[in-house]
């Protein structure tokens, strides 16, 4: 019995159990996005001031729902089926262990619905990131741990699955650039899990009783451990897409092998030191810890971003300037597709990733620069720019393609459809810009009132200047914005799986939620090995530069970065001395 | 589509590399070590640095000590709370004993208040020493907008010198509980 089947569309290939599993995965992480995007509109306009609609315990608990299904529970499903497209489909192999794979996905499933009952339940209001000595019911972290443990093996599902594919042969030569994205992202992935499992095991236990007590500097130390290197997942994964995406939408290849695949190396050795930027405040850590993990190892991994920034960009102008848009600086970027949302997806996420989520991440990560900076609502404006711009946006684009390859429907809406990248990104580009403002003004993250009207009755007054509080209703309208956009996302994808007109006539229902197509789809018995192009015999380069405008695109960023990086440090410079 | 396709040659470290990657390379490079030396050349000339002092202590040893602190210097007392106004010496102040005073001066965070208040005296340096005696609190000082964090069992010392008057207020920038939202402390700076 065959189990390959060919897509007519793309070319691309999918086995058949490792097509159930990215499906079940896409989906359960699209309803974790549900969850998360209701709460965020909650959220939203509970911290819109003259609107405050939630009472405190509702929203911190809202919150703590928001971050872990936002930041958890919806990336790490719709990366493990990343993972899955990467191995199985793009090297043409079977998948190492599918039953190992359903029974990860059992218990991540398991243990997403525990935490969020937890939360739900109302003794758990502790944040995504539960510092101690707070203390949630245990099941809240007994879920996490499950979660953990089902993505871990997932993970080895993936590498099982590399290393079959180089015993069968399954492709020529060297795995793809996107799959060693992938590689980078599952390395990432099991450091993070060890880390989560460092200290999220003990802490489950001191929930029970049986350990008394946790130091909270070390918690912190390590938690960060897995939760800075968990971002790094992220980006390594919507790299990886963004490279995906610009072979897929215009047959670029990279501009080159090395610089690229080099840039996903330094993530793989220099990214998991970060977790000091979170603890650049922290009492009992000394200075020289701080600067050498913050910068050593941050700014080598910045670096890998600042080249994935110009090399993807600059693949797409490659490719561009072949088919022949060679006018000016920019005439390959006037002339890309602009309504195709795959590709409006993944350009708006470049550029506000890097732009604003770059940037500020770095300036953020200076040791001197946090103090002005820490736990205010500019830190929450940074990572919605990173994760929710950057990789959910990402990730948005590629469900698009992924409608009719994957799940062989028609697309329903594109009209709408071609909107929606814009909408996001909008709103969220207003929420973001607002988020760093009001911070900036010092405006708490995590603060159900920021008027202190409580603090007031008890006669201890405070009131941010009136810009903040403005500020802070503009968040609340981007947040609108950006809710509708990631509804209208929901709909599209959602309202495809049920009611896209079917390419393929077994595409019914449950085939949308994981189940096989009809046997006959699966056609192929062992395909043709993935097999890279000949090498390419044009001169490299020689004759200059290959992609003028992305490169002046790049330094726009760098100039960006270099004056804004400097106007912080002017700002410090105006603060109390300390010492 | 060769990024989803392997390379054209197994070994891609041999690949050629574009000249416009290696300019952006060389000058992301630069940059990344101009800021990598910012933060220790801010150690030796920049004024805003955070003291590396850092002790273990027990809740009630902080308390104790915040506590005696706040009897000797009390001026008055604010809010429902009765919270102490505290007005201690600085650093090089002389005490009646004859001696100098070493500033320090103690600000506990606890579920939900910054405790005591403090008076300082501007530009004029104190050794301030911050701790939590249950969660962890974020000082964030407004509307200079400094902000560090406090954890429990841990005592930070930092020497600040307020370059500017006025009445300033701490609000607490780590979720502490439902309460967090009314956890204000002050500190007043005069001429
Ligand atoms: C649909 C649009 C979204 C809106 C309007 C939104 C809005 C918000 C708001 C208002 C907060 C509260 C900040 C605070 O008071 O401290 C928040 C927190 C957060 N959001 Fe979002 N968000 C959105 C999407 C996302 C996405 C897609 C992600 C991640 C993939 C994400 C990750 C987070 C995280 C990690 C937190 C912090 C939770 C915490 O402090 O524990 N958000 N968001
Ligand atoms: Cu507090
Ligand atoms: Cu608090």
């Amino acid at each position: 019995m065959s189990q390959y089947r060919i897509c007519p569309d793309s070319g691309l290939y999918f086995d058949k159990s490792a097509e159930s599993l990215m499906k079940v995965n896409a989906v359960a992480g699209a309803v974790a996005l549900l969850v998360a995007g209701v709460l965020a509109l909650l959220l939203g306009l509970t911290r819109w001031p003259s609107i405050h609609l939630l009472g405190a315990a509702d929203f911190y608990m809202t919150l703590t729902a928001h971050g872990l299904n936002a930041l958890i529970y919806w990336m790490i499903f719709f990366e493990i089926a990343i993972l899955y497209f990467a191995s199985s489909t793009l090297l043409k192999c079977r998948l190492a262990g599918p039953r190992w794979a359903w029974l990860g996905f059992a218990l991540m499933i398991i243990g997403a619905v525990t935490t969020n009952v937890a939360i739900f339940q109302g003794n758990s209001s502790v944040m995504m990131t539960s510092y101690v000595p707070m203390q949630a019911a245990p099941h809240f972290y007994l879920g996490l741990i499950l979660f953990a443990v089902g993505a871990l093996i997932g993970c080895f599902v993936f590498l099982g699955t590399l290393v079959i594919a180089k015993q069968e042969n399954t492709y020529v030569g060297s795995v793809p650039l996107v799959t060693f994205g992938a590689i980078t992202a599952c390395i990432i992935a099991v450091f993070t899990i060890a880390s989560g499992a460092i200290i999220l095991i003990p802490t489950f236990l001191w929930s029970i009783g049986l350990i008394g007590h946790i130091d909270s500097l070390m918690y912190r130390v390590i938690w960060w451990g897995m939760g800075h290197s968990s971002q790094q997942i992220n980006v390594a994964a919507h790299v990886s897409v963004w490279y995906a995406v610009a072979a897929i939408a215009f047959g670029a290849k990279p501009m080159s092998e090395k610089v690229s695949r080099g840039a996903f190396l330094l993530y793989i050795l220099f990214l998991q030191l970060a977790c000091a930027h979170h603890i650049l405040v922290d009492p009992g850590v000394s200075s020289s810890w701080k600067i050498f993990n913050t910068s050593y190892a941050m700014y080598l991994a910045v670096l890998a971003s600042m080249i994935h920034g110009l090399t993807v960009p600059g693949s797409m102008e490659v490719a561009q300037r072949k088919k022949g848009y060679t006018n000016g600086l920019f005439e390959w970027l006037r002339k890309a597709p602009w309504g195709n949302p795959v590709f409006s997806g993944v350009f708006l996420s470049i550029i506000i990733f890097g732009f604003i989520g770059g940037i500020t991440g770095v300036i953020m990560g200076t040791e001197q620069i946090n103090l002005i900076i820490h736990n205010t609502y500019y830190v929450t404006g940074h990572f919605h720019s990173t994760v929710a711009v950057g990789t959910t946006l990402t990730f948005m684009a590629l469900t698009f393609f992924l409608i009719p390859v994957l799940f062989r429907r028609q697309m329903i809406m594109p009209g709408l459809a071609k909107w929606q990248p814009y909408l996001f990104a909008g709103g969220m580009t207003i929420l973001i810009l607002f988020m760093l403002g009001a911070g900036t003004l010092g405006v708490p993250r995590r603060h159900w009132d920021m008027g202190f009207a409580d603090a007031a009755s008890m006669g201890i007054k405070f009131e941010f200047p009136g810009m903040a509080e403005t500020m802070m209703a503009l968040v609340g309208i981007g947040a609108v914005i950006a809710v509708l956009g990631g509804a209208i996302y929901l709909l599209i994808t959602v309202g495809s799986l049920l009611f896209g007109k079917k390419l393929e006539p077994s595409a019914g229902l449950l085939q949308s939620f994981g189940v096989p197509l009809a046997a006959s789809c699966y056609t192929s018995e062992r395909p043709e090995p993935a097999k890279g192009p000949a090498a390419d015999l044009e001169e490299h380069g020689s004759a200059g530069f290959e992609a003028p405008g992305t490169f002046v695109l790049a330094m726009l960023l760098l100039v960006s970065f270099v004056v804004y990086y400097f106007i912080n440090w002017k700002y410090l410079a105006s603060v109390w001395p300390l010492s | 589509m060769s990024a989803i396709l392997p390379p054209p040659e197994r070994i891609w470290w041999n690949l050629p590399v574009g000249k416009e990657e290696i300019v952006w390379i060389a000058l992301s490079l630069t940059w990344c070590l101009i800021m990598f030396a910012m933060m220790p050349l801010w150690h030796f000339y920049g004024k805003q640095n955070l003291s590396n002092e850092a002790y273990r202590i027990t809740a009630s040893q902080f308390e104790a000590r915040t506590k005696a602190m706040a009897d000797q210097y009390e001026v008055r007392t604010e809010s429902a709370m009765n919270i102490p106004v505290v007005h201690p010496p600085a650093i090089g102040d002389a005490l009646p004993n004859g001696e100098t005073s070493t500033g320090d001066v103690y600000m506990l965070g606890r579920l939900w208040q910054w405790w005591p208040m403090l008076e300082l005296e501007k530009d004029k340096s104190y050794r301030l020493h911050l701790s939590s005696l249950d969660w962890q609190h974020g000082f964030s000082l407004q509307p200079i907008n400094i902000n560090m964090q406090v954890l429990p069992d841990y005592e930070m010392v930092l020497t600040i010198t307020p370059d500017t008057s006025g009445e300033f207020t701490i609000v607490c920038n780590e979720y502490c509980g439902i309460n967090h939202h009314t956890m204000l402390g002050k500190i007043y700076v005069k001429e």
